[in-house]
């Protein structure tokens, strides 16, 4: 009796792991595989013997830029590189989580109807190409593009946006906010009412209600929507290069720079030490809302 | 005795659809009091109306001599006990019962010990740190208690608290809540749709159905003296045949006259007669006052459930003596287990037990014949 359960079981195990067969072949060809391949061409020359110089080329090749006083300074390149795309990367996922929370969250609580609008008008930019997407900012955002054309109309004085780091974080917000929106939507719309009624009742106010129960409860949906949208949004290259006019070199560009050059062994040492500080980001993030979802004394 | 909260002619519809029609309800100080009635019936709403969630349409809600119609939930003293509890799964079995002393900013060490005591009262000490996701029903239905106890208020609204449970633990949980309200002498307002427990745990008990209150009493009242068919049939099973009054006294139905406790009704009206299945006595033919067949015999552990075919209309009798299908007997009725009502618009909606045997008759036919 015991014996057929426990090779019922084992005949179901098998079951699964056939059905799970394609993933994990695709996953080692394509996830495993090209990792490792990152660190061995991180860590090797160009004959492929071991090596730290690429590693430590990223954290002490220095360059000299004329600052805005017109005197040079000398600078950490990549160092240098790294910091601005984190910060832009920051700003540009604090945007996205600081509109989209509040908009998935009316979206979880509306009609239907309403819901499934919502979800359409965010979606549709999604259908088009990303080098489109970005193209047509160009076009918005230049300095007699359709924006400052519109401003004109107005009488408005017209600001100069390309090629400004705010061009680049309208780029990136633009791109990238779906992806922070529908994590967010998906696990408030989840969110029981009676808990929100439960919270009321027990004497918490509207803001006391999404202080103490919305936002803890939605803490997974904002790591995942803030994953989604800081990874990408890090290692970009093509909006800088496009919105940015080029003047904002990002750690995307810089990949891509060295790749394309031929480099390969420097390109995969910089892809290298971005995962690795991404990495430790994630890991961080989830460890202090992890937290926080605990609760206790 | 004071009044807590009352009730003025309170209507609610959603959506054009009505669902509470015209309210009226005095609820006292440190009383049990249960809204009992069907699904549908508005009893939920009425909990809801007390809680703050919804406002009703006309009519106001009065608490301690104030009107409270626009005053938001956390602004009432007023808890409740939700349905499937609604406890917040992100902390953990302290930090539930604690949440509305953090809300108000109680000193820490307060906290500590009303939570702790709260926690002794519901028989949960030791599980402090539990995640509420590893407590049984019964668990969590008592953190639920504690959480809506904690912050003292003088009314706890509890919406169908127990519907979750099995049927001892039900039991169980209803022998607690009612020694926690003795306890507290917090005045409890209870949702159910079970007779039952209705009976069992309250002081009053208010009968509901389509957004009306057709009757409040104890339980005993509105076990013994239902004011119409539909109440007799609601709370415990009932026969209820057609009759009309001769006087004060004397009552006939069923081609024989009998003597009751009821008067004040008119010279000849017509009448529904209550007759509990308990009540009935189980004669030889000689002895009793009317004659019938049995038609069916179900046992239930303590007795059988009959069903006797009396001139066409069949009755339902709970007897320990054990009769055979197709015998037939005498049934005799002391005045005392008979029960006069008022005529009203349920009056031939209940209290015939060939309905459904009848069905159940055309459905076998119909298989067999299949």
């Amino acid at each position: 009796m015991k014996d057929t359960v426990s090779r019922q079981r084992a005949r179901v195990a098998t079951a699964d792991r056939a059905a799970l067969a394609p993933y994990t072949v695709w996953a080692v060809l394509f996830i495993l595989v090209p990792l490792v391949f990152v660190a061995y061409y991180a860590f090797t020359d160009n004959a492929f013997h071991f090596t730290l110089d690429n590693v430590k080329r990223f954290f002490t090749a220095t360059s000299t830029v004329i600052g805005s006083d017109g005197s040079a300074q000398e600078v950490r390149t990549y160092l240098l590189i790294f910091w601005r795309s984190l910060k832009l990367a920051v700003i540009s996922t604090v945007i996205c989580l600081a509109f989209g929370y509040p908009i998935a969250y009316i979206m979880a609580r509306a009609a239907p109807r309403v819901q499934r609008t919502f979800m359409t008008i965010i979606m549709i930019p999604m259908w088009m190409n990303f080098l489109i997407r970005t193209y047509a900012w160009m076009t918005i955002l230049q300095d007699k593009g359709i924006f400052n054309n519109f401003l004109t109309t107005l009488h408005l004085p017209a600001v100069h946006i390309i090629g400004t780091e705010a061009a680049v974080v309208i780029g990136m917000v633009y791109d990238y906010f779906p992806y922070m929106i529908l994590p967010l939507y998906s696990i408030l719309a989840k969110l029981d009412p009676k808990l929100l009624e439960a919270a009321r009742d027990l004497g918490c106010s509207g803001w006391g209600v999404l202080k103490r129960v919305v936002w803890p409860l939605s803490l997974p949906g904002v790591i995942s929507g803030v994953t989604m949208v800081l990874i990408p949004s890090i290692s970009t290259f093509y909006i800088s290069q496009k919105l940015g006019d080029g003047k904002f070199f990002l750690i995307g560009d810089a990949i891509e720079g060295q790749y394309v050059a031929n480099n390969l062994h420097f390109a995969a040492a910089i892809a290298f030490v971005l995962m690795i500080v991404l990495l430790l980001c994630m890991g961080l993030m989830r460890k202090l809302a992890g937290r926080r979802v605990e609760g206790g004394l | 005795m004071k009044k807590i909260i009352e009730l003025k002619n309170i209507t609610k519809s959603f959506d054009g659809e009505p669902v509470l029609k015209g309210i009226n309800l005095d609820i006292y100080d440190n009383e049990f009091l249960t809204l009992l009635g069907p699904s549908g019936c508005g009893k939920t709403t009425l909990l809801r109306l007390i809680g703050g969630f919804e406002t009703p349409d006309e009519g106001e809600v009065v608490f301690l001599g104030q009107v409270i119609n626009d005053v938001p939930p956390h602004q009432r003293n007023v808890n409740t006990v939700f349905q499937k509890y609604a406890l917040f799964p992100h902390l953990n079995v302290f930090e539930n019962v604690a949440f509305p002393l953090r809300e108000k900013k109680v000193p820490k060490d307060e906290i500590e010990k009303r939570v702790t005591e709260m926690l002794s009262l519901v028989a949960l000490s030791g599980f402090e740190r539990r995640n509420i996701t590893s407590l049984s029903g019964g668990q969590q239905q008592r953190v639920a208690i504690a959480r809506a106890l904690i912050g003292q208020p003088q009314v706890l609204l509890l919406d169908e608290p127990l519907g979750a449970l099995d049927l001892k633990l039900r039991k169980d949980m209803q022998v607690e809540l009612k020694k926690i309200q003795k306890q507290t002498g917090i005045t409890f307002i209870f949702v159910t749709h079970d007779q039952e427990e209705a009976l069992s745990m309250s002081d009053t008990v208010v009968v509901m159905s389509e957004g009306k209150i057709h009757q409040i009493g104890t339980p005993i009242d509105i076990y013994n003296e239902p004011i119409n068919a539909f109440v007799a049939d609601f709370i415990g099973e009932s026969n209820i045949l057609d009759g009309f009054m001769l006087e004060d006294f004397r009552v006939t139905f069923s081609g024989q006259t009998f003597d009751c406790l009821d008067k004040g009704f008119g010279y000849n009206e017509a009448v529904d007669v209550v007759v509990r299945p308990e009540d009935v006595d189980i004669v030889s033919l000689e002895e009793g006052q009317v004659a019938g067949v049995v038609t069916s015999v179900t046992f239930m552990g303590v007795h059988y459930e009959i069903i006797v075919d009396v001139g066409g209309f069949k009755w339902m009798i709970q007897t320990t003596d054990f009769v055979d299908v197709g015998e037939h007997i005498g049934i005799k009725l002391d005045p005392d287990a008979i029960h006069i009502m008022k005529k009203s618009e349920y009056s031939d909606l209940y209290g015939d037990y060939s309905f459904f045997s009848d069905e159940m008759e055309e459905a076998v036919e119909g298989e067999v014949k299949a």
